[in-house]
């Protein structure tokens, strides 16, 4: 007892710091065999990683020990870094989750810590520095793993962000000087502001005068999404382009019409094609029918 | 510095080159409202291209204009809003009312010269 109780007032020094750990890699080197299988072992008796076979586990473990190991024989983090990005860039399409990523990597802490307190069971003393030395590197590694694989996964929650955002808004040319805008899906204040900038950015890269907003695609309409919708128009006019918005459904008129948004200076028609119609006619083109096409129908 | 007031047929230009003063906005009123007499002129278009601002007073005057120079007998056109002065405008609340708007100067020259065709057909 009394041994227990001496060293642990006492800041170890960095060099004995050191030696222990080195200790501890020669240790950790000599057992690796026996300590990674009984990691693999209990990371499939906790359940976690099942969307990975117990051959890619071992080999993840083994790869995920050797780098564990040379963390704390160099203290350096960046090597772990890169590998703990490359990890999460296989592991995440497969469904691993955080929390089972936290979890294996505490669980190699925990077999590694157990398999130091049998070794020093006998000596207090030496374990408290040992784990002195041993405790703080283990956190580090824990800490970039998790942030690792975090960060990746918020770096595709992004880039697929991204994506949808810009597959959603499309500002497509139909004739000359006329532009449709179909939306489709939840319009939110922040993309109803991106389809406002890229629809105006639209009028000024294809010169058009005409734009046919459909939104036949969009479920409901509150009072931000209408206000958006009367200023997109009204932007739209500054520039000089006149819109006509379709598709309006009648419970999405309803819903206007009860929340009192003033919809005096919206130019509505039924649907898309009364849309291009309309377009059409303000734009001065006129659509004939040829005479084979005729023929064919009569 | 002045906004140079560009005679062109039965026209008006006003090029703004520069961000105006307050000052300078008024001067610009009233040069413009004062010429569209003197030329008899049909149309005047003020081209804001190049502002990337517009505030509060800028859209006043320029509305002010509009609604002068229909009284003296002619229309007013603005032409080259910018997308991003368009949308901080809207998102303030600053509108143009009735004052008809076009992309660019080849736009409200063309606009201007539609008018003038349809009424002269009109009026035969």
């Amino acid at each position: 007892m009394s041994s227990r109780k001496k060293p642990t007032d006492t800041k170890p020094s960095p060099e004995s710091t050191a030696a222990l750990l080195r200790e501890l890699v020669a240790h950790l080197r000599q057992n690796r065999t026996q300590l990674r299988e009984e990691w693999a072992r209990r990371i499939t008796e906790s359940q976690l990683l099942t969307a990975m076979t117990r051959e890619e586990i071992f080999a993840e473990a083994t790869s995920v020990y050797d780098n564990y190991v040379e963390v704390l024989e160099t203290g350096s983090v960046e090597a772990l870094q890169a590998y703990a990005r490359n990890l999460s860039e296989r592991i995440i399409p497969r469904g691993v989750e955080t929390h089972e990523v936290l979890g294996i990597v505490l669980l190699l802490r925990d077999v590694l810590a157990r398999s130091l307190f049998k070794k020093y069971q006998g000596d207090f003393a030496l374990l408290n520095s040992v784990l002195d030395a041993y405790e703080p590197a283990a956190n580090r590694i824990a800490n970039t793993v998790a942030v690792g694989f975090v960060q990746e996964r918020e770096r595709i929650i992004r880039q697929q962000q991204e994506a949808i955002r810009e597959l959603s808004t499309p500002v497509l040319q139909v004739r000359d000087r006329l532009l449709i805008l179909p939306i489709i899906g939840v319009i939110d204040p922040q993309r109803a502001r991106q389809l406002t900038e890229q629809l105006l950015r639209g009028i000024r890269a294809n010169r058009a005068k005409v734009v046919v907003v459909d939104i036949t695609g969009v479920p409901s309409v509150d009072a931000t999404v209408a206000n958006h919708l009367v200023q997109t128009v009204d932007a739209s006019r500054l520039m000089g382009a006149n819109v006509i918005v379709t598709g309006l459904s009648s419970e999405i008129a309803q819903t206007l019409v009860t929340i009192g948004v003033d919809l005096g200076k919206i130019n509505a028609v039924g649907d898309l094609q009364g849309g291009i119609e309309e377009a059409e006619r303000l734009l001065g083109y006129t659509v004939i029918m040829t005479g084979d096409t005729k023929e064919k129908q009569a | 510095m002045r906004v140079p007031i560009l005679k062109q047929g039965y026209y008006l230009i006003a090029s703004i080159q520069s961000a105006l003063s307050d000052e300078d906005l008024l001067h610009l009123r009233d040069d413009l409202v004062e010429r569209v007499g003197r030329y008899r002129s049909r149309g005047a278009i003020i081209d804001v291209t190049v502002l990337d601002v517009m505030d509060s007073f800028a859209v006043r005057t320029l509305r002010g204009i509009a609604h002068m120079i229909r009284l003296r007998g002619a229309q007013t056109l603005i032409v080259g809003i910018q997308p991003e002065v368009a949308f901080a405008m809207v998102q303030l609340g600053l509108t143009l009312g009735d004052v008809t708007t076009a992309l660019d100067l080849e736009e409200g020259l063309a606009y201007l010269n539609q008018q003038a065709e349809a009424s002269r057909q009109h009026g035969e």
